[in-house]
């Protein structure tokens, strides 16, 4: 049909042409208001824009937030910031940008890595006129020679940034981690805006975990330079907002004993505070120098520090995960009363080996002759391996698994230590899972006395031990400790998940706590020889791990090849027995036994801790350079 | 009726139909001079603000010398070509929006193009623009006007298809010139004042309930961030604040061609693209600015008289719907770059440097006159 043959063409044309001429209205109308718009930047705000733009050109520049300071629960300075010099180069101000390079790599020690970095930042996207760093860290010599040659160089600025200093880093390095550069993943992650002025970022530990808490916000500032570039007045400025400040749990005078305790050899100690479940000594030696990792470690240092066999790199205290041994008697020992697998007068006959039945395997105790008759607190003080044999087998590997678990093996039961391993709680599940075996009646054996494939980081046995001293109560372990502004660490802090073990007859706590007085004090204990002469009473447990094989592309001499494969030493322990201030766990890495390497170092530990610092106490101020001292 | 009178008396004056030459090239002078005052004042803003780069300046002429001959070869077709053509058109632009979300190419996470072997890559979503107005018109003129409520709501459906088919590119910018196309179109129809006061009451209402309910906080950050730039200066805002200083500094009459310090420095981002109408300001002042805005008012008032002088409905829904949009881009454009509206990737029309929309808007100016330029013999 033709279009519009029935329709009332007139009409529809009439309609049209008001609504056009409503248009035509809001078109003037939005027109009269842009060009309103454009009368008041123009004329009326004029002089503010030339002011702005005309005489000077104006720029908005980021000014980095200084990044929070981190305290030990004295408040003495663990990480602070210090100002470094950095050159660094404009590319819209510069002549040529290869003659300029050419020139301040004549000035300079500059080296193939700094260039290649300086020519990607140019390739990526930014902000006209933001610099660009060429080189960190300039000495006093180099900046004057620059400053000598700086009217031949514009575009190319010295400027003082604030990088991130340990004073005492060799003893910290693994306990509060370091910052480093931000690298390409990192920057996927965080929010532009706010990391614009900022080069460094948490790259672990205490560093890492608190980096938001640490970093504080970015602020920004209008400032007018001259055409070549010169700030000449700052027009409007939004202060940064500094990172928090933190104090930690830490005492670095106990972790500096700690250090010296270890005296070179590879190994770990962690202590804690049963009350609150602050970690107050976090050492894994060897440590390493953090600070050259802050403004970029150069190859051959790092290659020194990671192919070093004694790996200074790795942090035993979180991440070296062991057999945990005899240590772990205690916790089998709570595990066995509670579920009803031994009663405390419960005696066995121990022959020296055990065996699930009469044709089998005989499972051999450390003692070769035999215990004789034990009872549950002589098998604890003489770490009798028997008992705990036959005290497994009766419980079952399920019920076990149950108990350890409570204890916090087989996860990260920390709250704020970033890196912090599981370790391994093995199961008839696992086993299949990973293994595809079935899990055997020897793996249960094996495992009530810590050997086999259970595996936990000296943190874990801390954290168990604390549990003990707590008579169940669990407190995660944590590093913050307060927060130096107004604001609360339990904001920052994550939820506390654990709940207490209850035991069906509570009394049993004290009962294992007092088997493990008698590893320490009693005539036949196994650590007696380390808490000899104590004026207070503890608790602890010796332990020995062997060490099954050497990777075989390692090489060694022979004498260090006996060396390196003797058994770790380990000793957990708490103190004092009735009202515990420290709980502590100790490995020492092919220390030998337990009884004779690790417990004295925990009791020289418990001395410090109880008897040498208690007179300055919680939160007491110390003068820094009486900590200084202390810690050369 | 005043109003009538103006438009009837106009309509049976035969100044205002071009004739001669004119008639037989189907041009419209007087538009086709006001475009190409336009073009050609555009093209001297833009050397300056591509920094004196000749190439940028031949390259923009060359692709306004292609997007002319665009505009010539429809203005040769009869308007009820398109109207025939409109359903076809729309249905392959469609099929285009739909190939694109899965064999579509595109950078940044948007895949907007569809290069299909022997033929140039192009945008499906930009053909729409032309598309969508022309089938809301095809089928709202089909029936009488104003449209019964069941034909707007049909109408609006025709509009929302490709509008959420974009979206999903996603483009939110060229989904929204093309309702807003769409929306034209059923406004010109005769939808009732009622209807329109209900559907700003919804989305007055909706929004806040959106807001409230409806966002997550991330959501909502982006929102206040695409608002209030100020809040932002080293991301967002930089543009819009280094925008402002360049316009202000201009002043009343500028600071003359070339001379413009801001984009010369390399202060003002997209100083040739999406910004360009800062240079201009800053050069030529405001009195630059207020010539620029009375050309682009000249061009949207002859062709909304071209609309309202054309003989079917059909013709004249397209030929307003293709005027408001065009004035919607300037309108954005300025609005945007002058910190009155959040920034948006929308183009000065034809001042821009290149901008796939060129050739479109063009060829919108193209149905325009065609439009205007064939006429049957009866009258109204």
């Amino acid at each position: 049909m033709p279009w519009g043959e029935f329709k009332d063409t007139a009409a529809e044309r009439r309609l049209f042409q008001r609504r056009a001429v409503v248009m035509l209205v809001i078109v003037f109308l939005l027109m009269a208001g842009l060009i309103a718009r454009m009368y008041q930047l123009q004329v009326v705000e004029h002089d503010i824009y030339t002011t702005l733009s005309d005489k000077n050109r104006v720029q908005v520049q980021s000014v980095p937030p200084p990044r929070g300071l981190v305290y030990d629960r004295n408040q003495v300075l663990l990480a602070e910031n210090r100002p470094v010099f950095s050159v660094t180069v404009v590319p819209e101000r510069v002549g040529g940008m290869d003659a300029t390079l050419e020139q301040l790599v004549r000035i300079l020690d500059v080296s193939e890595e700094d260039l290649e970095r300086f020519q990607r930042r140019l390739r990526e996207p930014r902000r006209p006129f933001q610099e660009i760093p060429l080189r960190y860290d300039l000495t006093e010599d180099e900046i004057a020679r620059l400053a000598v040659h700086r009217h031949e160089l514009p575009g190319v600025e010295v400027e003082a940034e604030l990088v991130r200093y340990y004073p005492h880093s060799e003893l910290t390095a693994h306990a509060l981690g370091f910052v480093g550069r931000i690298n390409r993943d990192e920057l996927q992650r965080i929010d532009p805006t706010n990391y614009a002025g900022t080069n460094y970022i948490g790259k672990s530990g205490v560093e890492r975990f608190y980096e938001g808490l640490l970093h504080g916000k970015v602020g920004y500032q209008h400032v007018e330079t001259n055409a070549r570039g010169r700030t000449l007045r700052v027009l409007e400025r939004e202060n940064p907002v500094p990172g928090e400040d933190l104090k930690l749990h830490i005492d670095l005078r106990l972790q500096n004993r700690a250090h010296e305790l270890l005296d070179g050899r590879r190994g770990a100690i962690v202590a804690i505070e049963p009350a609150t479940g602050g970690i107050l000594a976090l050492a894994s030696v060897p440590g390493f120098d953090a600070n050259k990792f802050v403004t970029g470690i150069s190859v051959p240092d790092y290659r020194e520090l990671s192919e070093s066999k004694d790996k200074p790199l790795f942090n035993r205290a979180l991440r070296g995960q062991y057999p945990p041994g005899s240590t772990l008697k205690p916790m089998l020992a709570i595990a066995a009363l509670d579920s009803g697998a031994v009663t405390r007068d419960h005696t066995i006959w121990d022959p020296g080996h055990f065996q699930i039945n009469s044709a089998g395997r005989r499972w051999r105790d450390w003692k070769r002759g035999g215990h004789g008759w034990v009872d549950l607190t002589y098998a604890m003080a003489q770490s009798c391996d028997v008992y705990f044999y036959e005290a497994a087998v009766e419980m079952g590997v399920d019920t076990m698994v149950n108990y350890l678990a409570h204890f916090g093996f087989g996860e990260d039961a920390t709250l704020d230590v970033s890196g912090a391993l599981s370790g391994l709680l093995p199961s008839p599940d696992w086993k299949r899972a990973t293994r595809n075996e079935p899990w055997y009646p020897g793996d249960t054996v094996n495992l009530g006395i810590g050997q086999g494939f259970m595996l936990s980081t000296p943190l874990q046995l801390a954290t168990a031990t604390a549990l003990i001293a707590n008579r169940g109560e669990w407190v995660e372990p944590r590093l913050l400790k307060d927060i130096l502004g107004d604001r609360a660490p339990d904001e920052f802090l994550p939820e506390e998940t654990h709940e207490p073990l209850k035991l069906k007859d509570p009394s049993n706590w004290e009962f294992i706590a007092d088997a493990m007085a008698e590893v320490m004090h009693g005539v036949k204990g196994t650590a007696r020889g380390a808490a000899r002469g104590a004026s207070y009473r503890m608790a602890g447990k010796t332990g020995t791990a062997q060490v099954f094989s050497l990777a075989e592309d390692e090489e060694y001499d022979a004498e260090e090849v006996r060396e390196r494969l003797r058994d770790h030493a380990l000793f957990v322990g708490f103190a004092p027995l009735e009202n515990p201030q420290i709980a502590v766990a100790v490995i020492v890495e092919n220390g030998g036994g337990g009884s004779s390497t690790a417990a004295p170092v925990a009791r020289a530990l418990f001395d410090a801790w109880l008897l040498e610092f208690s007179a300055t106490g919680d939160g007491a101020l110390v003068s820094k350079t009486d900590v200084e001292n202390e810690a050369r | 009726m005043a109003t009538r009178e103006v438009f009837s008396s106009t309509a049976s004056n035969p100044l205002g139909r071009p004739r001669g030459l004119w008639s037989a090239l189907h041009l419209d002078p007087i538009l086709l001079f006001l475009l190409l005052a336009l073009v050609s004042a555009g093209l001297f803003v833009l050397y300056s603000g591509a920094d004196r780069n000749l190439d940028v300046v031949k390259a923009q002429g060359l692709r306004f010398g292609v997007a002319f001959m665009v505009m010539l070869v429809f203005a040769q077709l009869d308007p009820s070509v398109f109207r025939r053509w409109a359903p076809w058109l729309y249905g392959l632009g469609l099929l285009g929006l739909i190939a694109v979300l899965f064999v579509g190419v595109g950078a940044k996470g948007a895949q907007r193009w569809l290069a299909l072997p022997g033929l140039p890559r192009f945008q499906p979503s930009e053909f729409m623009k032309l598309a969508v107005p022309m089938m809301a018109a095809w089928y709202l003129s089909r029936h009488f006007l104003p449209p019964r409520l069941s034909r707007i709501g049909m109408g609006l459906a025709i509009v929302l298809l490709p509008m959420v088919l974009i979206v999903k590119q996603p483009d939110l910018g060229t989904s929204l010139l093309v309702g807003m196309a769409g929306l034209f179109v059923v406004f010109f129809a005769g939808m009732s004042w009622k209807l329109i006061s209900a559907f700003f009451v919804m989305v007055s209402v909706a929004a806040p309930v959106m807001w409230f309910f409806g966002m997550r906080d991330y959501q909502k950050q982006r929102v206040l961030t695409l608002l209030d730039p100020q809040s932002d200066p080293l991301g967002a805002g930089w543009n819009i604040i280094q925008s402002k200083t360049a316009i202000g500094s201009g002043g009343f009459d500028g600071k003359g061609w070339l001379q413009g310090t801001q984009s010369h420095l390399e202060f003002l981002p997209e100083s040739h693209t999406d910004f360009i109408v800062a240079v201009l300001a800053e050069e030529f002042g405001f009195i630059g600015v207020l010539v620029l805005l009375s050309v682009y008012f000249l061009i949207i008032l002859r062709c909304l008289f071209i609309a309202a002088t054309a003989q079917d409905s059909f013709s004249r829904l397209v030929a307003g719907a293709l005027t408001m949009t065009f004035f919607i881009y300037v309108f954005v454009n300025v609005g945007m770059v002058s910190g009155l509206l959040p920034v948006v990737g929308v183009p000065l029309p034809l001042v821009s440097y290149g901008g796939t929309s060129t050739v479109t808007l063009m060829a919108a100016f193209g149905i325009l006159m065609s439009i205007h330029t064939h006429r049957r013999m009866i009258t109204a």
